[in-house]
């Protein structure tokens, strides 16, 4: 055991570090930094120079045109990405369906869909949750029936995020209704540019719009983009949940969260001098601190499990549970720290990236909308409810 | 000791509460919300009409000789209702100021037709630099002919657009973050010198910053005594604090029904989700902040006219530290049991919640009045 | 609604004063301030005083021989005492087993028992819990079996407090194993010297002997020891845990163990530590206040007192455990002569510091006993909130 890096590892952080600052276009930089909002060429400029360069699918092993990061590289490259201010990559795409095409997929499957992934030039998103069917997953109710050469899909998901931005949808739809609920699920590729598909914005609290419902209405999808055997969509969807949990502890995005609430702390005034030296505050962001010290290490033994050939087990629910208290955490502490100058709302600076001038610093007006919007972490994904749930059962044997 | 109400104030509450079921249905809220002034000015005249006004004012000032219990009994109601007429800015914070420290001229020209219903104040306080600090007061008065010129900037002022006077806490003397040498002057809402940036707040207010270039005020316009205002906002901050906490109850009692109703009804795995033990006990923890909120509520109405300031001050920072404890775990466990129907702006949860978050923001955080209390309680 | 004391009220808190200073053993008092263990004596003279003067049973109607208090004397009798250094008045007579008899009892109980526990000439304690019924109270086994004028027990109770010291225990029994659980459930009062009860006493966690095991191995005792009707039990059982939650948010000891924080250490973190308990301490007081202004007008203790005592024991957990972080490692020297016997041994550290960790480990009791914190939340999401 040893946490300093070798030689060699110096040196690829060194190339990351390069490339970033060489590759991240200086307006998505400067948006990331500042906690503006991102729009879909944001993304896609990043994730294009990545894929370029072949680091976009960089959890993905080398025979599917990974690079095959070691757990060191991994966590260098994704330490020094948020570092550096750069996006976070978008998941669907390369580490959720992505995965399991490699995995469950047809050879002709592999060969459609994987490498404009790895090039980031289609954008993927998720139809899992549905109104009726959100903790309680299995219970979906998206009808998928064969008619010859294809399914004809009928039926909603919700909570997509990004659906507006998407070409390609990836679907838990119901192909045995008569089968036990978790028997008869099928996993789905759907164009998003077939017929019959609606999306309709759901604004969140803070005003925002990132998901979606999607409405499908005699959507004909062919039987060609079934991945892996039909009725047995399940194991998919569980091998990607698994997945999605490592995923979104957010460790690297929280460092750098703390790092800017720091920042911030030292900018706000209280009694004259700066923020970060009171005494209780400085005590919160110490505490904050310690919290994602406990959560990278954890991360990183699963990380080393990994390595030796484990796949991500149910632990993995532990670390979604904290990474998403911690992200809501620092907003929280974000927010205090702004104090009564969180209250202004500007929604044109804050989404359609208006001229109008802040009131009082940058940061001051999206501390807010951001602790609102943070709440989501601990019911997407599965909620800590749900995680819990499984430690409980998969873990402990309860 | 008695801690039930009288008749007069269970009429009070029953017509609190029949206006909130009649104006404010969430919809009705979110129109509201959306028109020019943000509120309704034929509310605001049904507030007058009804004594609401004028109701903790003492007779000899106008009033109707209520006091604490009859602001928190409205308070409560405001708060469920989400309700979005300036009653804080206007009633408790300027009409109390005018009421504690004003002359029988101001109490004449200001009070009288503010209980009419026919004039709204706003109160700048708030600086840059401020936090909660109610003496970090930077913006300048200096003495010039008979009156004064008023040179600075004030920031997040509720009900500044509509107010008719504007209640200023300005330096007249002292250095930086002193108590002594502040001076309260009402500025009337449109004089020259005067520029506002109007902007709605995080929960559906509506707040301005100020900038003051050398605006000329009369010596009528000292509300209170030159140099001595500090006491006077202390005691009003204090009292406003108080009535937050009676609105954050209100909010607390409304966020915490919608979720219980929802989980009764939300079904998931076959079953619905109050069945889950998790979720039951994270209720009842809920249900339980609410009720300590409304006993630290009720302590701090009950105390907030004691002879001793540092009773009424303790009391003030004790319940604003509760409600910020409540308001905080109740608002998040609504959201997180509501899931992701939580966090959109489609049901009212997210609006409660909000409102409760900003409640804890406004006049000191929890952090802020612990610390205060403590520093209190050591002096003791 | 008013906070001020009316003068009648006033004159009234003088009185307990003056009494509770006349009354209470000095040295009864000091174990109170410094936290130490009291002996049997120490309470039992404490309450025959209070006995005497008619205040023991502080919470009873005066039909029963209760002073028949109103809220506020109540308020202000518990809160005296406890600034005073007055033990606790041991429930199990006056706040448990003696309002199940003046409500339940017939004539001939009422007669029999009522002045002993008044008067605290006898020492009661409760058989409820059993090795295989804790939280699930409603599946105890003890069994009762009808045989002429008698009832023979057989079983096993384990949690007793104080059944080393005490006189007489009152049991749930089983009468009828074929019944549901809650139905075959009756309520027994047993003479402790009776042949056949053993007790055996269970070490806490902190060295200390509070609590015991009592095995019932063939008792005899008379039918007429039986309260209510055979069967009916559950009923009492149910009415006194509601009783016993009121009291156990024990506000008035949490009062004076905040005073006591105040004046331990001058860390401004701690300091706050203590103002945030200090004002959970105040917002329970006020809840128990609203909840007997209700009671005054009419009304039961109804499940909310789950909520206090929910609280309440939190809260006696907080005091104990900032206790300990102020004396810090001088917690760690274990001291049971200081604790437990009247000695002259120095202590280590400052004179609070033997108690402090101790006292920590036993409080952690409080979120388990009279109905775990667990079960108290299940009743207010099932009796309140209707879920």
């Amino acid at each position: 055991m040893d946490l300093a890096f070798t030689p060699e590892e110096q040196k690829f952080a060194g190339q990351v570090r390069a490339f970033v600052k060489a590759n991240l276009p200086a307006d998505v930089r400067d948006k990331v930094k500042n906690g503006k909002h991102l729009i879909r060429d944001d993304y896609m400029r990043w994730q294009q120079a990545l894929g370029k360069k072949g680091w976009l699918v960089y959890t993905w092993p080398k025979k599917y045109g990974g690079p095959g990061f070691t757990p060191a590289e991994r966590y260098i490259f994704e330490n020094i990405c948020a570092e550096e201010y750069a996006p976070g990559i978008i998941p669907f795409g390369t580490k959720m369906v992505g995965p399991v095409i490699y995995t469950f997929g047809s050879e002709e499957q592999k060969a459609k869909y994987l490498p404009p992934i790895r090039e980031s030039t289609v954008w993927w998103c998720q139809g899992y949750s549905e109104p009726g069917s959100g903790s309680d997953l299995a219970s979906l109710r998206t009808r998928a029936e064969k008619q010859g050469d294809h399914y004809i899909v009928n039926g909603s998901k919700t909570w997509n995020t990004m659906g507006h931005w998407a070409d390609w949808i990836f679907c838990l739809v119901r192909t045995d209704p008569r089968a036990k609920p978790q028997e008869g699920i099928s996993f789905l590729l759907i164009d998003m540019k077939t017929p019959g598909i609606t999306v309709k914005p759901i604004i969140m609290m803070d005003g925002g719009h990132e998901v979606n419902e999607v409405f499908f209405d005699n959507v004909e999808v062919p039987v060609a983009n079934l991945v892996g055997r039909e009725n047995e969509g399940w194991t998919c969807a569980k091998f990607l949940l698994a997945n999605e949990r490592l995923g979104i502890a957010a460790v690297p995005q929280s460092k750098r969260g703390v790092e800017a609430l720091k920042e911030i702390a030292r900018a706000e005034q209280d009694n004259g001098k700066p923020l970060i030296e009171n005494r209780s505050f400085a005590e919160k962001i110490a505490d904050l601190e310690i919290q994602v010290t406990a959560l990278e290490f954890t991360e990183l033994r699963v990380l080393s499990q990994m390595a030796q050939g484990g796949q991500p087990g149910p632990e993995v629910s532990g670390l979604k549970i904290r990474g998403s208290e911690i992200q809501q955490r620092i907003t929280e502490l974000t927010m205090e720290a702004v104090g009564e100058y969180s209250a202004p709302y500007l929604p044109g600076l804050l989404w359609q990236g208006s001229n109008e001038e802040p009131v009082g610093p940058e940061y001051a007006h999206l501390a807010a909308p951001r602790y609102f919007n943070t709440r989501k972490t601990t019911i997407y994904g599965g909620s800590n409810e749900i995680q819990k749930g499984i430690i409980s059962k998969m873990v402990l044997g309860l | 000791m008695d801690l039930s109400l009288s008749d007069e104030q269970k009429q009070l509450q029953d017509a609190a509460e029949r206006f909130v079921r009649d104006k404010y249905a969430f919809e009705n809220r979110r129109k509201i919300a959306a028109t020019d002034k943000g509120f309704l000015p034929e509310n605001w005249a049904q507030m007058a009409e009804l004594g609401w006004l004028g109701m903790s004012f003492r007779e000899e000032d106008g009033g109707y000789g209520g006091g604490p219990i009859e602001t928190m009994i409205v308070m409560e109601q405001f708060g469920k209702g989400l309700v979005l007429e300036p009653f804080l800015p206007t009633v408790v914070l300027g009409g109390g100021m005018i009421a504690a420290a004003g002359s029988a001229a101001q109490k004449e020209a200001l009070l009288a037709p503010m209980i009419e219903g026919k004039k709204q104040f706003a109160f700048a306080w708030l600086e840059r630099q401020s936090r909660y600090n109610l003496a970090d007061v930077s913006l300048k008065a200096e003495k010039s002919g008979a009156g004064y010129t008023l040179s600075g900037h004030k920031g997040v002022v509720y009900n500044a657009a509509s107010a008719d006077d504007i209640i200023v806490l300005a330096r007249t003397a002292g250095g930086a973050r002193e108590e002594k040498g502040l001076t309260l002057f009402v500025v009337d809402g449109k004089a020259k010198g005067l520029t506002r940036r109007d902007y709605p707040t995080q929960d559906a207010l509506r707040a301005s910053e100020l900038t003051f270039d050398k605006v000329s005020v009369g010596a009528d316009a000292v509300l209170g005594k030159v140099d001595g205002a500090f006491p006077v906002v202390e005691d009003a901050v204090d009292r406003a604090i108080v009535a937050l906490c009676a609105e954050a109850t209100g909010c607390m009692d409304a966020i915490n029904a919608a979720t219980l109703e929802y989980i009764k009804t939300r079904k998931q795995f076959g079953v619905p989700i109050g069945k889950f033990q998790v979720l039951q006990h994270r209720m009842v923890d809920c249900f339980t902040n609410a009720q300590e909120a409304r006993s630290m509520t009720l302590m701090a109405t009950l105390k907030i006219d004691d002879k001793d300031p540092v009773v009424r001050r303790k009391a003030a920072s004790g319940a604003k530290v509760q409600i910020g404890k409540s308001g905080k775990f109740c608002g998040q466990s609504a959201v997180q049991m509501h899931g992701g129907m939580g966090v959109t702006d489609e049901l009212s949860v997210s609006h409660y919640f909000k409102r409760l978050t900003m409640i804890d923001l406004m006049f000191g955080n929890q952090q802020h009045h612990l610390t205060r209390y403590s520093n209190l309680a050591m002096a003791a | 609604m008013d906070l001020a004391l009316k003068p009648e009220h006033k004159a009234f808190a003088d009185e307990v004063r003056a009494f509770t200073r006349a009354n209470l053993s000095p040295a009864t008092r000091e174990k109170t301030v410094s936290g130490k263990h009291y002996d049997r004596a120490d309470h039992v003279v404490w309450q025959q005083a209070l006995g005497k003067k008619g205040w023991l049973p502080y919470t009873w109607p005066k039909k029963y021989g209760g002073p028949g208090f109103d809220v506020t004397q109540r308020f202000l009798f518990e809160n005296v005492l406890a600034e005073e250094g007055a033990p606790r008045i041991i429930p199990f007579g006056v706040k448990m087993v003696g309002p199940v008899i003046y409500t339940f009892g017939d004539d001939a109980q009422k007669e029999r028992c009522l002045p002993g526990i008044r008067t605290s000439e006898v020492q009661w304690c409760q058989g409820y819990s059993e090795p295989g019924a804790g939280s699930d109270l409603a599946s105890l086994r003890t069994r009762a079996v009808r045989d002429g004028d008698h009832y023979i027990v057989n079983g096993q109770k384990t949690w007793t407090s104080f059944a080393h010291w005490a006189d007489w225990i009152f049991c749930l029994v089983r009468t009828d194993p074929d019944a549901k659980p809650q139905e075959g459930i009756s309520f027994l009062l047993i003479d402790m010297k009776t042949p056949g009860v053993t007790v055996r006493p269970i070490i806490m966690v902190d060295g200390a002997h509070h609590v015991n095991d009592v095995f019932f191995d063939n008792v005899k005792v008379p039918a007429a020891n039986l309260i209510g009707r055979e069967n009916e039990g559950w009923t009492c059982a149910k009415f006194l845990l509601a009783n016993e939650r009121l009291g156990i948010a024990e506000v008035p000891a949490s009062k004076r163990g905040v005073r006591s924080l105040w004046q331990l250490n001058d860390d401004p973190s701690l300091k706050e530590k203590i103002a945030d308990v200090d004002l959970q301490v105040q917002a329970l007081e006020m809840s128990e206040l609203r909840a007997l202004s209700t009671l005054q007008l009419g009304g039961a203790p109804g499940p909310e007192a789950s909520i206090l005592k929910v609280r309440g024991s939190e809260i006696q957990q907080r005091i104990a455990e900032l206790a300990m972080e102020a004396v810090g490692e001088y917690a760690a020297p274990y001291q049971p002569d200081l604790l437990f016997r009247d000695t002259n041994e120095t202590p280590i550290g400052p004179d609070h510091a033997a108690p402090a960790a101790p006292r920590y480990f036993n409080m952690r009791k409080t979120t388990i006993y009279g109905g775990s914190t667990e079960i108290q939340k299940n009743i207010v999401s099932k009796a309140i909130l209707g879920l």
